[in-house]
């Protein structure tokens, strides 16, 4: 394995090579920490907060996997700066080429950076719909970044041209990822990547830990989805949000619980006539204190669960 | 009045309604502080109503914006003051900028016709206009709308003899209708028109009742863009909705792509024997919607 972990520059510090750029780079690796969960897979965990001028919008668990003839970025980053931050991470530990560059929903913080991988001419694996999605949405999300981050850093997102129906194999030499396209559950473009050789099952954001999990689907096609992932035989996930690898299908308790729990609350809210004010006050307080940023996400997927059961 | 709501408004501006939403954004009105000076009585009446104290620059330019909002759709004639007449709620801060749920109470002090609902910062700001017909019960209305910007809403009472009465609240929401939700774009098309109503309780004839009435309809605003072919995605939008027992109205509703997807409404109603409540809906494709309710018997 080429890999280029902070024991590498330490050593080449001590054969009195750490220069400046050597020094800037263990900087930019102390700001970009990566994780190596399984052999060759490699996950920079996201911090739990908003998209801030400090964050770079790096808020969301991203990385890459590498195989013998290349290597698969999955979800490119939150924003230019971090896209391009994932580049050179991506650089210290390998030099094969990048093929493919996987986005696995159309959030702003998981894709943000993919134009930073352009000069790669990786293939864009995405959802059947992300195009779409992404034409409806793509220019709103890029205005919200440049908001924050300006327009040269906001980053661009790129059109996948590789849509799993529902499933892909992406090639990487000695090393066979499969891509699945889901029905409607975190949102309706999202993609999971599985990597057999190691038991690593990539949800992104079909899975939240420790991060309250935002709705943006379908919640009932969420619990679905969840439930038919749970059979699949992994060693571990890792999360769209969360740490870099949690133990599967343990990990999938504590979202399936709080999805159930927003479903029986509107569901009992609509029967006895709440309105949605209500529902959002009443609705899964229990869950409060059991996750990150509750109170930042919690009232609105109580809203998109409301919506979506008023029609049961 | 639909009429004059998109076309006048957008004439106002000088632009189609379509192209509004990108240069509102990109470019927010810059009127200067001096004009506000200049300005008559009624917008400091208003900015007296604020609910929370807002940053000078803004205030100065969300009273200017409602200034000429309230001039292009009412014309010269004053507002008063809606304080003791109506209230209006919305959450300070929205949890879905495309559903922001709005409720509308009026006192009874005035006999009132007609509500006009208007969210300021959006593209095409006159989200409602509600016509009470005999059988309508005004003093509460509910109803989901879309917000643009971080921005004023105004409701405005406009009593049968004829005078105004305004009331309005600040919203902090953004993206509400160029971010459009496109969840399952297909499935929400497979049932476009459908409605449900619930009444509240057991209706007596003569008894002032509640109904929700929900209606399934993307009520797309056409503002979102394609960035392949620079078209926007066409609009279609639910513009009339039309309620009545027998041949009685209870409301009539002009609305906008300001509603959000799925408009849902709350009304009071005062029933005329146990007929059902008729609902028509007419969207911007001439598609009309038709289904009636039963309003005894739901027991909710």
């Amino acid at each position: 394995m080429d890999r280029a972990g902070p024991g590498r520059l330490t050593r080449r510090g001590a054969l009195g090579l750490l220069g400046a750029a050597a020094f800037a780079r263990q900087a930019s690796a102390a700001l970009f920490p990566l994780v190596e969960v399984a052999p060759g897979i490699h996950v920079r965990p996201g911090v739990h907060e908003e998209a801030t001028v400090a964050n770079a919008d790096g808020i969301a668990n991203i990385g890459f996997i590498v195989g013998r003839t290349g290597v698969a970025v999955i979800d490119p980053g939150g924003s230019g700066i971090d896209g391009t931050r994932l580049r050179e991470a991506l650089r210290r530990v390998t030099p094969r080429p990048v093929r493919y560059v996987v986005l696995s929903h159309v959030h702003p913080d998981h894709i943000f950076g993919a134009g930073a991988f352009a000069p790669d001419g990786p293939v864009f694996v995405g959802h059947p719909r992300a195009r779409d999605v992404m034409v409806q949405r793509g220019e709103f999300f890029r205005n919200r970044l440049a908001d924050i981050y300006g327009i040269e850093d906001a980053g661009d997102y790129a059109m996948p041209t590789l849509l799993p129906e529902p499933t892909a194999e992406l090639d990487l030499g000695g090393r066979t990822l499969l891509v699945r396209s889901h029905a409607t559950a975190h949102t309706d473009a999202d993609l999971s990547v599985l990597d057999p050789q190691t038991g690593t099952l990539w949800l992104s954001d079909l899975l939240f830990v420790n991060r309250v999990p935002a709705l943006d689907g379908s919640i009932l096609g969420w619990l679905r989805e969840l439930d038919a992932l749970a059979l699949q035989p992994a060693a571990r996930a890792v999360p769209g949000h969360g740490p870099a690898a949690v133990a599967w299908p343990e990990a999938a308790g504590a979202q399936r619980r709080y999805l159930q729990a927003v479903v029986d609350g509107v569901r009992a809210a609509l029967r006895r006539g709440d309105d949605i004010e209500t529902a959002v006050r009443t609705v899964a307080q229990e869950e409060r204190g059991r996750w990150l940023l509750f109170d930042d996400y919690h009232g609105r997927t109580v809203t998109a669960a409301y919506k979506e059961l008023e029609w049961e | 009045m639909k009429a004059f709501a998109r076309e006048q408004i957008a004439g106002w501006l000088g632009r189609p309604v379509s192209q509004l939403v990108c240069e509102t954004l990109l470019a927010p009105t810059k009127f200067s502080a001096v004009r506000i000076s200049k300005r008559t009585a009624l917008a400091l009446g208003l900015l007296a109503l604020l609910s929370a104290p807002l940053r000078a620059e803004d205030d100065a330019e969300r009273a200017t914006r409602w200034k000429d909002l309230s001039q292009a759709i009412f014309g010269d004639r004053q507002l008063l003051d809606g304080a003791g007449v109506m209230s209006l709620e919305a959450p300070a801060r929205a949890m879905d900028a495309s559903l922001v749920p709005i409720t509308i109470g009026l006192s009874g002090a005035e006999k009132v016709k007609a509500l006009y609902v208007v969210v300021d910062g959006n593209p095409s700001p006159l989200a409602g206009t509600f016509r009470f017909g005999p059988l309508a019960d005004p003093r509460t209305l509910k109803t989901r709308v879309r917000v643009e910007q971080y921005t004023l809403m105004h409701a405005v009472a406009e009593t049968e003899d004829g005078r105004l009465f305004a009331t309005e609240r600040f919203v902090k929401a953004a993206g509400g209708c160029s971010a459009p939700s496109a969840k399952d774009a297909a499935a929400a098309m497979a049932r476009l028109g459908q409605m449900r109503m619930r009444v509240d309780g057991t209706p007596e004839p003569g008894q002032p009742a509640t109904a929700h009435l929900l209606i399934s309809h993307p009520n797309n605003t056409g503002m979102a863009m394609d960035q392949v072919t620079r078209h926007f995605v066409p609009a279609r939008y639910i513009q009339d909705i039309k309620v009545t027992q027998g041949d009685a109205v209870v409301f009539e509703l002009d609305a906008d792509i300001s509603l959000s997807e799925d408009p849902a409404i709350t009304f009071g109603f005062i029933p005329q024997g146990a007929a059902p409540l008729q609902v028509v809906v007419e969207d911007s494709a001439r598609a009309v919607f038709r289904q009636s309710f039963p309003i005894t018997g739901q027991g909710s």
